[in-house]
């Protein structure tokens, strides 16, 4: 106790020194324009929120999709998932948050002055939504690393169980190039091109971004890819529902720090994400349940997990732009569209999006995307300012889902067919019939 | 000596141990399998997607007996496995030409 106590007094001591020492450069920063306040509070709450996106992906999605995959692609899974985002981290580093953030881009993405993170100290400031309030610029830096990272391993939802490790790690490198930094950066950023529109795209915490822009890739992935041999003839049930029904509660809990903390500060917006992205996600476990006792089918667990996610998806765009109610409508609704995509169109269309990621993230992103035009209107219970006007905002959200559809279909397409330049992208068939485990890792996940 | 396999419900193989133990079965080796008779299998459906498990777990039993104790143990068997319903298995008699303990080189009905 007393030893913490000097050691603080120290650094107190030491930093008033340098202050004496370094007068002009204080004197200078007040004069140029009054610094923006780096609140503790609000420091601590976007760290604890960039290590629950974190824990979304390791271990909360790679065990949500591995316990879907069956047995003998298990490692498989989690080891794609997992370098997916080891990967994007790096990549981030590289020109992933310059060309995502950096300042002089256009309507398209950043300027490249922050690659490598250049110029970034521990003093540099990230603006928040609140006039005069920053946060470290390091700390926004990784809360958005934690969503491109996310982003990309929920593309790999569709094409586990057949693609080639090394195409996972060529398309992911392409795919954030072309694909992800870009429409975040057409989301997001001042000056791009959803963002700078009148009214501006609502999406508060990555609706689009995130899940129509994964789900969407991960359709065109699966289309190009190809079925699992043997789709849908022979029975591929999830190999353990425990381990998924384990990841989606880390799903859910993770996803307080994903929606409250794109508030960027501990105040009532994060509030008001964090009741939403609870009801919306109650309301939607329980209508999945409720479709399937309605079609004749028994309420199953996978169910309910599957309107968790549907739920929590749609309410991504809507977190903090919503009243309860409307976030509680908004995910009743999802979980029917959601639904009857993965049970009825999917079938339909033949296509083998093998984890569901396009029928989930796409159709809920879609669902979400919308939505929030509508729930955000002060009639609604939503934080809509006066003089707003729902058709105006319906206008933008549909040219922001529209555009990023596109966006996300032909960059993911040209990313798919560099993977299979470099890679042949797809295991051989005898691999494919083994497991993944054994073929690509060398491993099995469960030694009896 | 005699074989005896009986094909069982799982959930009845600890009443079956006992009634065979009890009816002076000296050993027995048992294994889970999977198979169909007259009961066809359940539906599961993940997100939609039906799958027909068309073989439905079930418990082997395998015993040598001596000629004369295999009319009581297939009773003892036919007793304790049987709920009357579909599904409670089968149980089939052989003859054994030889049986030998490994241990100890012993012949037929020594070494059962």
């Amino acid at each position: 106790m007393s030893l913490t106590k000097a050691t603080f007094f120290s650094w107190r001591a030491l930093a008033a020194l340098l202050l004496l020492l370094v007068p002009g450069v204080a004197f200078a920063q007040d004069a140029a324009a009054a610094a923006p306040t780096v609140d503790k509070g609000d420091t601590a709450w976007m760290m604890v929120s960039t290590i629950l996106v974190m824990m979304m992906i390791l271990p909360g999605l790679a065990l949500f999709y591995g316990g879907l995959a069956r047995t003998k692609n298990m490692l498989s899974v989690m080891t794609q998932v997992g370098a997916a985002a080891a990967i994007t981290m790096l990549v981030w580093v590289g020109w992933g948050y310059t060309e995502t953030f950096g300042d002089d881009g256009n309507a398209f993405i950043g300027g490249f002055g922050k690659a490598l993170l250049k110029g970034v100290t521990p003093a540099s400031t990230s603006a928040t939504f609140s006039a005069g309030v920053a946060i470290p610029e390091y700390v926004f830096i990784c809360f958005q690393m934690t969503f491109a990272a996310i982003t990309l391993a929920l593309v790999l939802g569709s094409v586990v169980e057949r693609i080639k490790f090394s195409a996972v790690l060529v398309f992911g490198v392409v795919w954030l190039t072309l694909v992800y930094f870009p429409i975040a950066h057409m989301v997001w950023a001042g000056g791009g091109l959803f963002f700078s529109m009148t009214p501006a795209a609502l999406d508060f915490a990555g609706g689009t971004v995130v899940h129509i822009n994964s789900g969407v890739s991960a359709l065109v992935a699966c289309l190009i890819l190809g079925k699992r041999i043997g789709y849908p003839r022979e029975p591929m049930p999830p190999h353990s529902l425990v381990m998924t029904g384990i990841g989606t509660g880390l799903l859910w809990v993770g996803w307080f720090g994903f929606n409250a903390g794109s508030a960027l500060e501990a105040n009532g917006s994060a509030a008001l994400a964090m009741i939403n992205t609870f009801v919306a996600t109650a309301a939607a476990g329980m209508v999945w349940l409720l479709a399937e006792r309605l079609s004749g089918r028994k309420p199953s667990a996978l169910g309910f997990c599957s309107g968790i996610v549907a739920g929590l998806v749609a309410v991504t765009p809507a977190a903090g732009n919503s009243g309860p109610l409307g976030a509680i409508v908004l995910g009743a609704i999802a979980a029917v569209v959601c639904y009857l995509a993965v049970t009825f169109l999917k079938p339909k269309l033949g296509y083998d999006d093998a984890l569901d990621t396009f029928g989930i993230h796409g159709v809920g992103g879609i669902v979400g995307a919308l939505g929030t035009g509508i729930v955000y209107s002060a009639a609604f219970g939503g934080p809509s300012p006066d003089g707003w006007s729902m058709s105006a905002q319906l206008v933008t959200q549909l040219l922001t889902v529209g555009g990023t559809v596109l966006w996300a279909a032909i960059g993911t397409a040209i990313a798919i067919f560099v993977a299979r330049l470099l890679t042949g992208l797809r295991v051989a068939p005898d691999v494919e019939r083994e497991g993944l485990d054994l073929g690509e890792h060398g491993e099995r996940a469960y030694n009896h | 000596m005699k074989l005896i396999i009986a094909i069982i419900n799982p959930f009845k193989l600890e009443e079956v141990r006992d009634a065979l133990a009890a009816a002076g079965v000296q050993g027995m080796t048992i294994s889970e399998v999977r198979g169909f008779g007259r009961q066809k299998g359940q539906t599961e459906i993940y997100r939609g997607a039906e799958y027909t498990t068309s073989f439905v777990p079930k418990v082997r039993i395998e015993l040598v007996v001596p000629d004369g104790q295999a009319a009581s143990a297939i009773e003892a068997i036919q007793q304790t496995a049987g709920t009357g319903t579909i599904g409670d298995g089968k149980i089939f008699l052989l003859d054994v030409a030889q049986a030998i303990r490994i241990r100890t080189g012993e012949l037929n009905e020594d070494a059962i």
